[in-house]
């Protein structure tokens, strides 16, 4: 009691913490590498046990529709991984309701089940994380 | 650098890992698998074909811990746990039986 050092107790503490990560992506899934490379993250980054979110607004909605056919610009589609997330246990993907509709696009679009927000509720969400990485 | 089966040269990264998918069948594993001076039986099969499957549906090869939840759920406890899936692929079960599998290295997987 009399000797504790405040380093080992406090790295004990720290490796206990579980905070919370949020992947917000904003962009196509083909033309740039951004979706492809946040989806890696998120995936390697599932390993450490965080209380994770992912988040997809503008024309990131577009990585979740179905049907892609990337065959034409010869690359890998890529969609069927989101479906694996599960299996990692990242099951909270939200999708914001104006940007779905301002493209013509529902929830049955998308190849997974995913909790909608409005921009407000997408605001507070934010503000509500420790960790945001936008990609 | 190549593996040779049966007269035909298939194409690897410098790991070991097949090239092309597209090229893999039954004897390309067994070949790979006896460098490794393992022989396959039924179970490391199990894995094998379990590992082709889940690529097949997700386009990931999935990391260990995922992988050893997902033989749970398909082959039972006995099966889905680290010791089993360890004795069988020494090297990592992940990284080992997705090699024989014509798969890329887990993603995340140094």
């Amino acid at each position: 009691m009399s000797e504790t050092t405040g380093g080992v107790e406090m790295d004990e503490e720290v490796s206990g913490v579980v905070k919370k990560f949020l992947y917000v992506n904003r962009k196509a899934p083909y033309g740039t590498i951004y979706a492809l490379e946040s989806l890696e993250v998120v995936l390697i980054a599932a390993a450490f046990d965080q209380d994770v979110s992912l988040v997809f607004l503008d024309d990131g909605v577009y990585q979740l529709v179905k049907g892609q056919h990337t065959k034409p610009i010869d690359v890998k589609n890529f969609s069927p991984t989101y479906r694996a997330l599960e299996g990692y246990d990242i099951e909270k993907l939200y999708v914001e309701k104006e940007s779905l509709e301002a493209r013509g696009l529902t929830e049955a679009d998308l190849i997974v089940p995913v909790t909608l927000l409005s921009a407000t509720e997408m605001a507070e969400l934010m503000e509500d994380q420790d960790v945001v990485m936008s990609f | 650098m190549p593996i040779v089966v049966n007269g035909q040269n298939y194409e690897t990264d410098e790991e070991g890992y097949l090239t092309n998918r597209n090229d893999w069948n039954e004897d390309l594993a067994k070949e790979m698998a006896k460098v490794d001076n393992c022989d396959l039986s039924q179970n490391h099969w199990e894995v094998i074909n379990f590992l082709r499957e889940y690529y097949e549906e997700y386009q990931i090869a999935p990391a260990v811990r995922v992988l050893t939840k997902a033989i749970g759920k398909k082959l039972g406890p006995d099966k889905g746990n680290s010791k089993y899936l360890y004795e069988l692929f020494p090297y990592g079960p992940a990284k080992q039986a997705c090699k024989y599998a014509g798969l890329p290295k887990p993603t995340g997987c140094v």
